[in-house]
């Protein structure tokens, strides 16, 4: 349980999919300029990513892994190489039929995450944390709790950039840092704070 | 039908520079920075995604008038998938060392903004071989990027270039020290945001950012 507890930390501060690994940059930068629209993205990638990442383990360790096929005749089979394929056919298999369940018995729900649902299908935070769960040789239950740690991780990163976003409106940026270019630096520095909990184990 | 004459050089320049797919359209930072640390990892990846762009391109612009519209997503994301499945496999086979450096990096080559991004805007309108050329211009463009921070991050964090030490040692001995924040993640979000502001103040190309 410690373990697991010292995962889900890892995840949400030191490995924080976002700021320690850049991923998931793209509607990072496109999506925090509001906080409530922050907020539901972050809650939809929280999410899909641990919807996903068991799935994909349970395919990649049921289908493709070396060896994964001897009880069809084939122990010498190896079919990983087709894991990016494959991860990618499930994140937007799975980011679809969300949506489609979402529609028909939320409708409320809908209406705010329903926009941001097909923006996730590409977006490198969740093929990312598919990658690493196989990269890491995480277990199962291990694999939950790593996509539960990176999409909170991804949220608290993303929602902390709008609310600071927000404020650097009525700041005197230097013309020519504006924009992109300050919302760089501002994510350096929250990443350099996310940094300070590496000392940190549970 | 005579052909119409396409400025293939220009399409080539265009996505290097004046349109640099990082700077001006905030595509590609994703997978841009994780394997900046070194010289060597992005210059491999610079090169892995030029050819995964320019040959996506080529082949969604080939088949631009198969593709139903309300699919073209699915079929765009699988011919992707199939390149970055061959590069990761040439890369495994014949640099077995950077490939096991850029771990994961060659895989999200397939969410990388810029594929997907020229294939839709690009490759989608245009004849194959002018969309050929335009990933290659843009791939280019994203290597130049991530070749700049890299040699930035590698000098100031490590003090060497391409692996070589190139900091002379009487300078450590004077007090220098190699700059560890460099090495680490927030080097990079520092470096891009600088040489944003950086591009922006150049005279003569200081085109106002579409980027709100």
């Amino acid at each position: 349980m410690g373990d697991l507890l010292s995962l889900f930390i890892n995840s949400v501060f030191i490995g924080n999919i976002l700021l320690a690994y850049f991923l998931g940059m793209c509607s990072f930068i496109a999506v925090s300029k509001n906080v409530e629209i922050a907020t539901g993205l972050g809650f939809a990638v929280i999410f899909v990513l641990t919807v996903t990442s068991p799935v994909n383990w349970i395919i990649y360790h049921g289908l493709l892994a070396p060896g994964a096929l001897a009880w069809a005749g084939f122990p010498d089979l190896d079919l990983s190489f087709l894991k990016f394929i494959t991860f990618i056919a499930v994140i937007a298999a799975i980011v679809q039929a969300v949506e489609m369940v979402i529609d028909k018995y939320s409708p409320l729900l809908y209406a705010t995450l329903g926009v941001f649902l097909p923006l996730i299908a590409v977006n490198c935070a969740i093929l990312g944390t598919s990658l690493f769960m196989v990269e890491r040789h995480y277990t199962f239950i291990e694999s939950i709790v790593f996509g539960a740690g990176s999409g909170t991780g991804w949220m608290l990163a993303i929602v902390s950039m709008a609310a600071i976003r927000k404020k650097i409106l009525y700041a005197d940026v230097p013309k020519g840092l504006e924009g992109f270019g300050i919302t760089m630096i501002i994510a350096g520095l929250m990443a350099m704070t996310f940094m300070m909990f590496s000392g940190i184990t549970l | 039908m005579p052909e119409e004459k396409i400025n293939y050089r220009e399409i080539v320049t265009r996505g290097i520079w004046k349109e640099n797919p990082v700077a001006y359209q905030v595509l590609g930072i994703c997978s841009a920075l994780a394997v900046t640390v070194k010289m060597s990892t992005s210059i491999v990846m610079g090169i892995a995604l030029t050819i995964v762009t320019a040959f996506s391109s080529l082949i969604i612009s080939s088949l631009r008038k198969k593709i139903p519209s309300n699919i073209r997503i699915i079929v765009e994301l699988a011919i992707i998938s199939s390149l970055v499945i061959i590069t990761d496999q040439v890369l495994k086979a014949f640099f077995y060392d950077i490939s096991k450096q850029l771990s994961i990096f060659v895989g999200l080559i397939i969410t990388n903004c810029i594929v997907l991004g020229r294939a839709e805007s690009f490759a989608l309108a245009n004849r194959p071989l002018a969309s050929f050329f335009d990933g290659i211009g843009n791939g280019l463009g994203y290597s130049l990027v991530l070749v700049t921070v890299a040699f930035l991050r590698e000098l100031l964090g490590a003090g060497k270039f391409l692996g070589f030490n190139i900091i002379p040692q009487f300078i450590f001995d004077a007090g220098y020290q190699n700059m560890g924040l460099m090495v680490l993640a927030p080097g990079a979000f520092f470096i891009i945001g600088l040489l944003v502001w950086l591009k922006n103040s150049l005279p003569g190309i200081s085109k106002p950012e579409t980027y709100k």
